[in-house]
């Protein structure tokens, strides 16, 4: 069964702003476990909340991550607001 | 006069090998001259800054560069990697430094004129420094500033038919050997596979869903040009079934110094005269060759396909006729639990363009589904295998367990028998059993 966009778009902005206070950057499963999806699911949706512009990568060069957008900045990778 | 003194790196230009940090002055002094009238885009002192701090870094005996960021191209997930150094008053030159990498043609096949176009672009508007080819495959842009990225991927994408490549939690820019376009070893044709799964899982490549990065290598041969089998989570080896083709004549105008062994490979030096027996017989590690009376034989089903022996007389030994590649799985360098090689997963796959590779792609799907649900963050499939053991890497790609898997009996892997794989499961009729058997 197909998620269902909106719905699932809502459940993700809740649940990375419930973490906003600790955590700025997500892993991809972090986000795949909030809509409680498998991660080609999960993908589908998330993709297009960065088409959007909702989210955005954030990338160490090794691994990548994602946030709302504009939040936490450098500082946040830092983990000096941690 | 250099903009900073250097004197730490001055010394790595003192020992016998071409230095990076000449390469590094000599672009430095090319910019600061322009006989080509650049406007260059970035600090045209991009480099000496770049010189300056990494001396600094030497001196203070840690790093001044930040850890990543959020930069890239728009929709892509990877293929930029941010760099932001953390003495932008001191180097603003290098006040960003960020990494491009450009997912080159299959084989490494590029005219001058494509190379001179891309060093072109990167002088205009990025450092002018890059690395052709380390260790991840592809073609790397050192060092440009953010409002430079939207411009360049334009002029690439655009202009020259170029995509940029993997980072991050992505599958990386896949490379090959240059197989069967040049090498007469090439047992499948490993550009066409290596170009068909790029354009296939573009997904894959440009948003990241992965636990971790993901490799793609592919090698014509056992020879291994790309070292697919130390490189890559998904190493894909060229093979063949049946037996090695031997010209019994070539075979002969070898030992009688009509050919040169390896090719001339090795004529730098006077090596004495050919010895079959000791260069080729007594080499072979499974020792199936024997040489008698004028006549090669090979006993086929213990070759382990080395190469050794073709090597050493291509003209007269091929690999067979029926071909295809090996599939291996795992390889990772050494963050967690030491560097590991792929282990071998499939034997032999027939590689076949005419259905589109399905039963590869069938394959690397099924070990994304499992290592995509069941990864950790940042843990490597290798990582994963070891974790949850090779029998599950099994059962996830419905592949049945074979003598070719077990690296040494009874370690690794150990296979279990499950109930349900046991003709009359594990409870027995001990009325039966005790008809046969006395207590
Ligand atoms: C002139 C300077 C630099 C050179 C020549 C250079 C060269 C390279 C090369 C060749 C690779 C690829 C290795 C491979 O083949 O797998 C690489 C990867 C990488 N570099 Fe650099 N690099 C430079 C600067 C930096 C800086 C300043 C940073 C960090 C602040 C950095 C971070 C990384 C990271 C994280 C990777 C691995 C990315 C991945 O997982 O694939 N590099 N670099
Ligand atoms: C020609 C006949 C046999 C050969 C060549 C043979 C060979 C071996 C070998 C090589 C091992 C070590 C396996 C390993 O640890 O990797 C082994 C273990 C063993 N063998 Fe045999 N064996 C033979 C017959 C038997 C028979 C008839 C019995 C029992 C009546 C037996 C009982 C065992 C047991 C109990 C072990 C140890 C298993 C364990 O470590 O759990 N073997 N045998
Ligand atoms: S890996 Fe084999 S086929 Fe590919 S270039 Fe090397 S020798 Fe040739
Ligand atoms: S390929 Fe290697 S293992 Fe096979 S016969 Fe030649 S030397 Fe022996």
């Amino acid at each position: 069964m197909a998620l269902d966009y909106e719905e699932s778009k809502q459940k993700i902005i809740e649940g990375l702003q419930k973490k906003s206070k600790t955590k700025s950057k997500f892993y991809f499963n972090d986000l795949a476990k909030i809509l409680d999806a498998k991660p080609r699911e999960a993908k589908k949706i998330v993709t297009q909340m960065i088409n959007e512009g909702i989210l955005e990568f954030w990338s160490s060069g090794s691994t990548s991550m994602y946030g709302l957008k504009g939040t936490g900045k450098q500082a946040g990778a830092e983990h000096e607001n941690e | 006069m250099a903009k900073h003194e250097t004197p730490l790196l001055d010394q790595l230009e003192s020992g016998p090998w071409p230095s990076f940090v000449s390469d590094m002055k000599q672009e430095a002094e090319a910019r600061a001259k322009n006989v080509n009238n650049v406007e260059y885009q970035i600090p045209s002192d991009v480099i000496e800054d770049l010189l300056g701090v990494l001396e600094l870094s030497y001196k203070d005996g840690e790093t001044h560069w930040k850890h990543g960021g959020i930069v890239g191209v728009f929709g892509y997930g990877g293929g930029v990697i941010g760099r932001y150094c953390d003495q932008p008053e001191n180097f603003p030159g290098v006040a960003h430094f960020h990494t491009m990498r450009v997912n080159q043609p299959s084989g490494h096949f590029y005219t001058t004129e494509y190379l001179k176009q891309l060093c072109d672009l990167w002088e205009f508007r990025g450092s002018g420094l890059t690395n052709m080819h380390g260790s991840t495959g592809d073609i790397i842009f050192l060092g440009t500033f953010t409002p430079q990225l939207e411009e360049i991927f334009y002029e690439m994408t655009h202009k020259y038919d170029q995509d940029l490549g993997g980072s991050g939690s992505n599958l990386r820019t896949p490379s090959d050997c240059i197989g069967a376009a040049r090498c007469e070893y090439a047992c499948y044709d490993t550009q066409d596979l290596c170009t068909h799964l790029t354009l296939e899982y573009q997904d894959e490549l440009h948003r990241p869903a992965f636990p971790y990065k993901f490799k793609f290598k592919f090698d014509g041969c056992p020879n291994c040009c790309v070292a697919s089998i130390a490189r890559a989570d998904m190493s894909f080896i060229g093979t063949w079934k049946d037996d090695i083709q031997i010209d019994q004549e070539a075979v002969k105008g070898y030992v009688n110094g009509e050919f040169p062994p390896n090719g001339g490979a090795h004529a730098g030096r006077d090596w004495g005269a050919f010895d079959i027996q000791k260069e080729v017989v007594d080499r072979c590690p499974t020792q199936c060759m024997r040489y008698e009376n004028g006549k090669l034989e090979i006993n086929n089903r213990e070759c382990t396909r080395c190469m050794h022996c073709i090597n050493v007389m291509p003209r007269a030994l091929r690999p067979g006729k029926q071909t295809g590649c090996s599939i291996l799985v795992g390889a990772k360098a050494p963050i967690l639990d030491g560097a590991q090689m792929s282990s071998l997963l499939l034997p032999f796959v027939e590689v076949n363009k005419e259905n589109d590779y399905q039963e590869i792609k069938d394959v690397i799907e099924s070990i994304w589904d499992w290592w995509m649900e069941e990864g950790k963050n940042r843990e490597r499939l290798g990582e994963l295998m070891k974790r949850q053991g090779f029998q599950k890497l099994l059962e996830v790609t419905g592949i049945d367990p074979i003598p070719q898997h077990v690296q040494e009996p009874r370690h690794n892997p150990y296979i279990f028998w499950k109930e349900e794989e046991v003709p009359g499961g594990f409870d027995r009729d001990i009325h039966e059993f005790r008809k046969h058997h006395q207590r």
